[in-house]
């Protein structure tokens, strides 16, 4: 069980969590005209990379705040966890 | 009966206390304190089971987890407990055994018939016998397979037993108590570290408990004792015994299984009987000790040979002889100290040693004691059937390839130590990239990925000194880098026998002419010859030779047989064993109970259950329930003796002619607040929600951005900037957190605040012609006329001095109300509207009246939102706006979303008019045509129509809009019918929709 540095709670176990997909997806903008490849890519693909890997996770039973974790796909190791709207 | 081979004044049991138990139907007794195994040696019984493939006879091989023989079905409490290691488990009062793997009985056993058979049971022999024909493999092979395979039988009853779960977090958790386990949780624990130390035997100390050694000025045993002794009274310190640390698991989770009721006759009242713990250390001692490994020669698996180690524990532990008459095989000085031991208690045995002269204390001491000692000797086989009765020794030479002349030597018992195998099996689980050590021929723990150390002989350090001093240090050290404390332990002086180097010889080669089986895997019946059969067939990947083999599976996972398979490959390969590497080390280390995994979240408690605050009253009203995802609902309402059909149509048809109450407490709620709010809803809703007046609900369905429809509800304008959104039962969470997935992610802009109410509301739907009556009762002082409170209007209003919320919107088509109040309110506001409906001849309804009325009127719900379905598919186009963006409006645009003959909503009916069309069933074209039939479309919801008082469905169909008034076939297999329908409009009852603006 992966042990996830909330950003607002700190340390909790892997069971408070939900795990929400590749954080290095963006929406296209609402109102933009978007190529069906574009749009097929933006729904569809997703990149299973062995290794370092940006995803989302929700705190869902905890303060319920979606936030990024930069873990390792093959060790599970951890690098970093960051709020939606942090680089680094 | 007698206890002829348990011998005085030796061992740790009690011999005050005489415990009597059952083992194959007899009687026997042993001591508090003995296992199954040590009381049933006591009483000179080898037998204890059949082997799993050529149902050989099978004895003890080892004292504790590595047992690979003695597997038992176990009966206690009119309960029964398969593959139970009689060397584990402790003896209490009534204990009752049997042997398994054998038919009609363990010495006696038809099966035995395989081992004369056994040129037809090769390696891969399933692979190659059950190929042909193919018909066979369902009524022959596989019934055959399965009742050979496996050793006990698990009951089917419902287990009474209780198991717990319990969350711990430490510093540092200490895995084994031995002598390694016990200095570095000392020098932690002493360093103000907070220490878990498990030990998975009833009894602390390992090796300490049988080896002749001195610490301080104290014995082993006494020195292990006082630490334990010590730690217990520590207040940072958890000891535990008969717990076992089996799997490690990501970020330095370990979960260990507690025995606490498996030694007593039953479990204590307050006491579970098996306890599983999730522990989050900072760090991990494994001090696991090491596994005697076997040497291999002929029938090397007779009852009676067992490992030097094992023979010790039960001398020194139990005050038992394995035998009266040993010979002790070794390649080790290990072999001595058991010699000795048993020298010491009167028994005179014999060594052969595979070394031609080596040099040690040890060697001297048994010298000294005059024991009988034949260097570079090997026995060749084991003689005797359900026991040995005699061995074949030979001198072997120097180069260890060719045997001397044979000779016979009478023994009743072989004692084999082919030196010893550290138990890396939690450092391998952690990630930890093993290596292997030549000195001692195994694997020992590398490079760590996570925070573990291994300790003592676990790490393959085998002298005492070196043990306590790298431990002292090891728990000083980790202790330190988490306490920041520096409080050192004095390392004590050890006394010890020193140890000579051991022979890497582990496998007696055939005598010329000698077709002896030599077994390698004990529990799986894996021989040389299989091994070497793999290899020849072309199996190189050591993990497909253990598949094709068995090598190393089922329930001791090759504790005593991994390593001497890899040297076997490794010897016909040409290669190193480093090069051959080892299979993966998989949790858990020993079998754990399903119960214990399971823990308390049986049955009721598999998931919590939410009740609504009116539960009571339609518990007292014969409500029959249904679960609704976690929550349970009255699925109807039991009058005289009604079935579910009979009281749902009643009230189904109350509501239509008169006024029902239904509770729908159990709709998710969802309170928004924030400036934004109408811009945030008008992108997550297909429909336009700018221009929502305060005062006004209106209905919406929200896409995922592949465009299937993921929930629909209405949300209702309160305020200026507050909204109050119902979801679905089922959705209501997912809806939830969707929400706040836009709001944190995409639309951070956005200045809204969402938080779930849905516990916070009850709800009650008042519907049918005669709903405004009561509501108008309800609510004296508020206007409800149509002109007052239009359809989708909104009011709050005053319910006998309760705050209440009064949505007019409707789910079954009549004109109806859902009134919310403070959950605590809730059972008050119920009991006025039966009260004051009583004149309107209201009666509450449940989910399938529900059901029935929404049907009918052709309302979509989650048989329909099934996550396959857009919109249109559910007759909801008119919602879809084209003029702004939303969540998922792009995906509308593919083209099979937008092909001509698009699946939708339909209404069907059978042409009899009486057939209840089951739901699932396929809408077929033709009832007999060639298989697979071509499926049009699927039967979604079925009711019988209390308005026309005859069955109706919904059907989700393809071309559905041109399909109105086709005869079609609605096929269900399963129930086996076939149904003449017509296709009608999905809207049944009052297409216009004038009901509910009545």
């Amino acid at each position: 069980m992966l042990h996830i540095k909330c950003p607002h709670c700190g340390l909790r176990s892997q069971n408070e969590f939900a795990y929400g997909g590749d954080a290095t997806v963006k929406r296209p903008e609402l109102n933009k005209e978007v190529s069906d490849k574009e749009w097929d890519t933006f729904v569809y693909l997703r990149k299973s990379p062995r290794g370092k890997h940006l995803e989302f996770w929700h705190h869902i039973s905890g303060c319920r705040q979606w936030f990024k974790v930069e873990r390792d796909t093959v060790t599970h190791e951890i690098f970093k966890t960051l709020k939606p709207n942090e680089d680094n | 009966m007698s206890q002829d081979f348990r011998i005085d004044k030796i061992g740790l049991i009690n011999r005050d206390k005489k415990i009597s138990f059952k083992f194959n139907g007899k009687n026997y007794f042993g001591y508090e304190g003995d296992t199954l195994a040590s009381a049933l040696i006591a009483n000179g019984v080898h037998l204890v089971g059949r082997s799993f493939k050529y149902h050989r006879p099978r004895g003890f091989f080892g004292a504790g987890v590595d047992e690979p023989y003695a597997i038992v079905q176990l009966y206690k409490n009119n309960e029964t407990e398969p593959n139970v290691r009689a060397t584990e488990q402790e003896l209490f009062e009534g204990l009752e055994a049997k042997s398994v793997n054998c038919w009609p009985n363990v010495n006696f056993d038809i099966g035995a018939i395989n081992n004369f058979l056994n040129k037809f049971f090769p390696a891969g022999f399933y692979y190659k016998t059950f190929m042909w024909p193919k018909s066979f493999w369902y009524k022959v092979y596989e019934p055959f397979i399965r009742k050979a395979a496996g050793f006990g039988v698990a009951s089917i009853k419902h287990d009474k037993e209780r198991y717990e779960h319990k969350y711990e977090y430490c510093d540092l958790l200490i895995t084994g108590s031995g002598p390694s386990g016990l200095a570095s949780a000392y020098a932690a624990a002493k360093n103000g570290a907070r220490v878990i130390l498990a030990e998975d035997k009833p009894r602390f100390g390992g090796s300490l408990l049988t080896s002749e050694v001195n610490i301080g000025n104290q014995s082993g045993k006494e020195w292990a004792e006082n630490i334990v002794a010590e730690l217990k009274e520590m207040p940072n310190v958890i000891v535990k015994n008969r717990s076992q640390v089996f799997g490690y698991y990501d970020h330095n989770m370990l979960v260990m299984s507690e025995r606490l009721s498996d030694h007593l006759p039953k479990s204590k009242k307050y006491s579970p009987r098996q306890r599983l713990w999730y522990i989050r250390a900072k760090e991990v001692v494994i001090s696991s000790g090491s596994i005697e490994r076997p040497l291999v020669f002929g029938n090397n698996d007779t009852p009676g040979v067992v490992l030097s180690s094992a023979a010790k524990e039960y001398l020194k532990v139990y005050g038992v002889l394995v035998g009266r008459n040993p010979l002790i095989f070794t390649n080790n000085d290990s072999g001595y100290e058991t010699a000795i031991e048993f020298k010491k208690n009167g028994i005179w045995p014999v060594i052969l040693d595979t070394r031609s002269n080596p040099n040690s204390e040890v060697i001297d001491e048994a010298k000294r004691m005059g024991i009988n000692i034949k260097f570079s000797y090997v026995v060749v086989a084991a003689k005797g059937y359900k026991k040995v009765k005699s061995a074949e020794i030979a001198k072997i030479s120097e180069d260890k390839k060719d045997l001397g002349q044979i000779e016979n030597i009478n023994c009743d018992c072989i004692c084999v130590s082919g030196f010893w195998t550290p138990t890396i099996h939690l450092a391998s689980q952690s990630g930890n990239k093993t290596k292997f050590d030549k000195e001692i021929d195994a694997f020992v723990p590398g490079q760590s990925k996570q925070e573990e150390t291994t300790v003592g002989s676990a790490n393959g350090i085998f002298t005492l000194e070196e043990t306590l001093k790298t431990s002292f240090e090891t728990g000083q050290e980790l202790s330190k880098k988490i306490t920041k404390n520096d409080n050192k332990v004095s390392i004590p002086t050890v006394v010890e026998k020193k140890l000579t180097k051991h022979d890497k010889f582990w496998c007696v080669p055939l005598p010329e002419g000698k077709k002896y089986k030599r077994f390698l895997d004990f529990q799986n019946d894996v021989v040389v010859t299989d091994v070497e059969l793999a290899l020849r067939e072309g199996y190189r990947s050591i993990e497909h030779v253990k598949r094709y083999t068995t090598l190393g599976m089922a329930t001791d996972q090759g504790k005593t047989s991994n390593l001497n398979g890899l040297q076997l490959v490794s010897n016909v390969e040409n290669k190193v064993v480093p090069a051959v590497g080892h299979t993966t080390f998989r949790p858990p280390y020993t079998p754990v109970t399903i119960g214990a995994i399971v823990g308390r979240e049986i049955g009721k408690h598999s998931k919590p259950t939410r009740k609504s605050p009116i539960h009571l009253w339609h518990e007292k009203n014969n409500a029959v329930f249904v679960d609704a995802g976690v929550w349970l609902r009255p699925r109807y309402y039991k009058q005289r003796d009604e079935g579910l059909f009979e009281a749902s149509k009643r009230e189904a048809e109350n509501v239509r002619k008169n006024v029902g109450v239904c509770d729908v407490t159990t709709l998710g709620k969802i309170d928004i607040k924030g400036p934004d709010v109408a811009e945030f809803l008008n992108r997550v809703y297909t429909n336009a929600w700018l221009k929502l007046p305060v005062g006004k609900a209106r209905y919406g369905v929200m896409l995922r951005e592949d465009g299937i429809v993921m929930d629909d509800g209405t949300t209702t304008r309160i305020s200026e900037n507050h909204y109050h959104m119902t979801t679905t039962t089922a959705q209501a969470a997912n809806v939830l957190s969707h929400l706040e997935y836009y709001l944190q992610i995409v639309w951070p802009e956005l200045n809204v605040n969402v938080v779930s109410t849905t516990e916070q509301w009850a709800g009650a739907a008042i519907a049918g012609p005669k709903s405004r009556n009561v509501l108008q009762k309800l609510f004296p002082d508020t206007d409800v006329s149509n002109e007052g409170l239009p359809f989708m209007g909104y009011l709050e209003g005053n319910l006998f001095g309760v705050y209440a919320r009064i949505f007019r919107i409707s789910f079954s088509g009549e004109l109806a109300y859902e009134v919310n109040v403070q959950s605590d309110n809730g059972n008050f506001m119920w009991e006025k509207i039966i009260e004051i409906g009583k004149e309107f001849s209201i009666q509450p309804y449940g989910t399938e009246a529900l059901s029935t009325l929404r049907i009918e009127m052709g309302h979509v719900a989650g048989s329909e939102l099934d996550g396959r379905t857009i919109p249109y598919d559910n007759g909801l186009q008119g919602l879809v706006s084209k003029k702004k963006d939303f969540i998922g409006k792009r995906s509308l645009n593919r083209s099979a979303f937008t092909a001509e003959d698009r699946q939708k909503v339909v209404g069907v009916v059978p042409l009899d008019k009486k057939t209840s069309i089951p739901e699932g069933s396929h809408l077929v074209k033709e009832a007999k045509s060639k298989l697979p039939n071509p499926k049009l479309g699927h039967v979604s919801a079925s009711c019988w129509s209390v308005e026309y008082n005859n069955p109706f469905s919904l059907a989700i169909l393809r071309d559905g809009k041109n399909m109105i008034g086709e005869k079609l076939f609605a096929l269900s297999p399963l129930k086996n019918k076939t149904i003449p329908v017509e296709i009608v409009s999905s809207h049944y009852v009052d297409p216009k929709g004038e009901r509910v603006r009545s």
